[in-house]
């Protein structure tokens, strides 16, 4: 038997008895960053392969959304930060060891690119408020000049949308002291998660019935990726030592086996992908909308899910702690 | 880099937590707060059991990941030695330096927001003394030095005795030796 417990007060609030510094923020900018990076990846893809006209809503429409996705996100970045005001600070330094601060610079580049994006399409995606730019010299100047260098911004835009997709994988990755993020998969499962969030973002938005179609066989495509990964993620842990099988464990009969299997796994891929699956199949529509919201909460579940266990998998593990609600009941 | 190391005797100390104690005067830490603990380890089968005491905190690592995942700088090495400082006016509360620490022995500091731990009370090194922990401990089972001088009391102790650091596999290289 080996037991070890605390003997003093420990018990640093949100520190022990198990991490739980992060709450629902950074997640959602997971979600919503890999959300942008999926709609950054295809609006440029189907401009370099001049398949614009397939997918009018996402190159047109859905690639404003970028901006007004990455900035919600980045709020609530903004509120996860515990001394907030010193959150220039990020600014004031790079340091190449630290993921977090490669990912506030690579940030800072993505909202020109965004922005440059949008303007590349934005006369034929937004033409009231394209006519109103142009009453500026600057904005017919900027839409013009976008317009022209469309295939450039879109050969920029593919490289930042992989980093930041992948960026949201490795920033949890590089904490190796959570054993369940310390897995080479995690980046390559948020990448494809992101992908395949925002394809299903427009088969919910899209009216034009081959952007659909398209975006459904890649979307299926791409889920049987992650239920691949995800199936990997639980091989890659279970063969690595005894920490790592002790997080693994955590969604293996441990306390996140029904929020990882049930809601991330099944709720959000599995169903969608049978939905989807029978869609091409040409057996059913009735899931118009289903498949695709599945997707979308699946790709939350993904990052909250993932995070929750991460925090709560640690190299400490003390058998009982002291706890000092219990001196109350000798009162 | 000049490495300081703490080199705690388990065999001689009896879990008091005066080192807790005197941590918490020293560094006046807020209520609810600390930046050090004490561990009882017991091992083996009743009637035949072992305990072991141990005073935990930041390791000080040679290999701090925490310093190496701050975005902002805020968690650095202290003039080229390997005690692990936070600058509170660089820091940003973004927590990514608790959750790479494998020890779980950074804390947020309230009301304020940003990150705080152990310094090895850096203000009393810099005089000379020893930390409080090592000072008020009431079995001296507690040593602090620069391990890089041979003739130090830590040098000594671990040349002869048996020691063990915590969570070695990790890497981080710790500081923070037990004499078992």
């Amino acid at each position: 038997m080996v037991e070890e417990i605390l003997v003093t007060v420990k018990a640093n609030p949100n520190i022990d008895p198990v991490l739980s510094t992060w709450s629902w923020e950074v997640p959602l900018y997971l979600f919503l960053g890999g959300l942008t990076a999926g709609i950054m990846f295809f609006a440029a893809f189907m401009v370099l392969t001049n398949r614009q006209k397939e997918a009018p809503f996402m190159t047109q429409k859905l690639v404003l959304w970028t901006l007004i996705l990455l900035s919600i996100g980045m709020v609530a970045l903004f509120l996860d930060l515990s001394h907030r005001w010193y959150v220039y600070r990020f600014y004031t330094a790079f340091r190449p060891t630290s993921p977090m601060s490669w990912g506030s610079w690579i940030l800072i580049i993505i909202y020109p690119v965004c922005l440059l994006q949008i303007l590349s399409t934005f006369r034929q995606g937004y033409p009231n408020l394209a006519r109103r730019l142009e009453r500026f010299d600057i904005g017919v100047l900027a839409l013009n000049l976008s317009e022209r260098f469309r295939r450039s911004i879109a050969w920029i835009s593919i490289p930042f949308a992989l980093g930041l997709g992948l960026y949201t994988g490795i920033l949890l990755n590089t904490l190796v002291a959570r054993p369940f993020w310390n897995t080479g998969i995690l980046p390559i499962l948020f990448l494809a998660s992101a992908l395949s969030t925002a394809a299903a973002l427009a088969v919910l938005g899209t009216s034009h019935k081959g952007e659909r179609h398209l975006f459904v066989r890649i979307d299926f495509g791409l889920i049987a990726v992650e239920i691949f990964l995800v199936l990997l993620l639980v091989i890659d842990l279970s063969a690595g030592s005894q920490v790592r099988l002790d997080a693994v464990n955590l969604i293996l009969g441990g306390r996140y086996t029904i929020a990882f299997w049930v809601f991330f796994f099944c709720l959000g891929l599995l169903i969608p992908f049978l939905l989807e699956g029978r869609e091409l199949l040409g057996k059913s529509t009735a899931a118009f909308y289903l498949a695709p919201f599945l997707v979308l909460i699946g790709g939350y579940l993904l990052r909250q899910v993932v995070m929750n266990i991460g925090l709560h998998s640690s190299w400490t593990n003390y058998a009982t702690q002291f706890d000092p609600q219990l001196l109350e009941l000798l009162h | 880099m000049t490495r300081y190391a703490m080199v705690i005797d388990t065999l001689v100390c009896i879990g008091c937590g005066d080192c807790v104690t005197a941590c918490k005067a020293e560094n006046q830490m807020p209520d609810g707060l600390t930046r050090d603990w004490v561990v009882e380890k017991t091992t083996g089968e009743y009637p035949n059991l072992s305990t072991e005491f141990r005073s935990e905190r930041c390791n000080h690592c040679s290999h701090a990941t925490c310093v190496y995942v701050c975005p902002t700088g805020a968690s650095h090495y202290w003039r080229d030695t390997n005690i692990v400082l936070v600058d509170g006016g660089k820091c940003t509360g973004c927590k990514a330096c608790i959750a790479s620490c494998p020890y779980d022995a950074r804390l947020i500091m309230h009301p304020e927001g940003y990150v705080d731990k152990c310094t090895f009370c850096h203000h009393r090194v810099e005089k000379g003394l020893d930390p409080a922990c090592v000072s008020t401990c009431p079995t001296h089972c507690m040593y602090f030095g620069v391990l890089d001088d041979p003739a130090s009391e830590v040098s000594r102790l671990l040349r002869t005795r048996n020691y063990k650091t915590l969570l070695q596999e990790t890497g981080n290289q710790p500081n923070v030796y037990y004499l078992t």
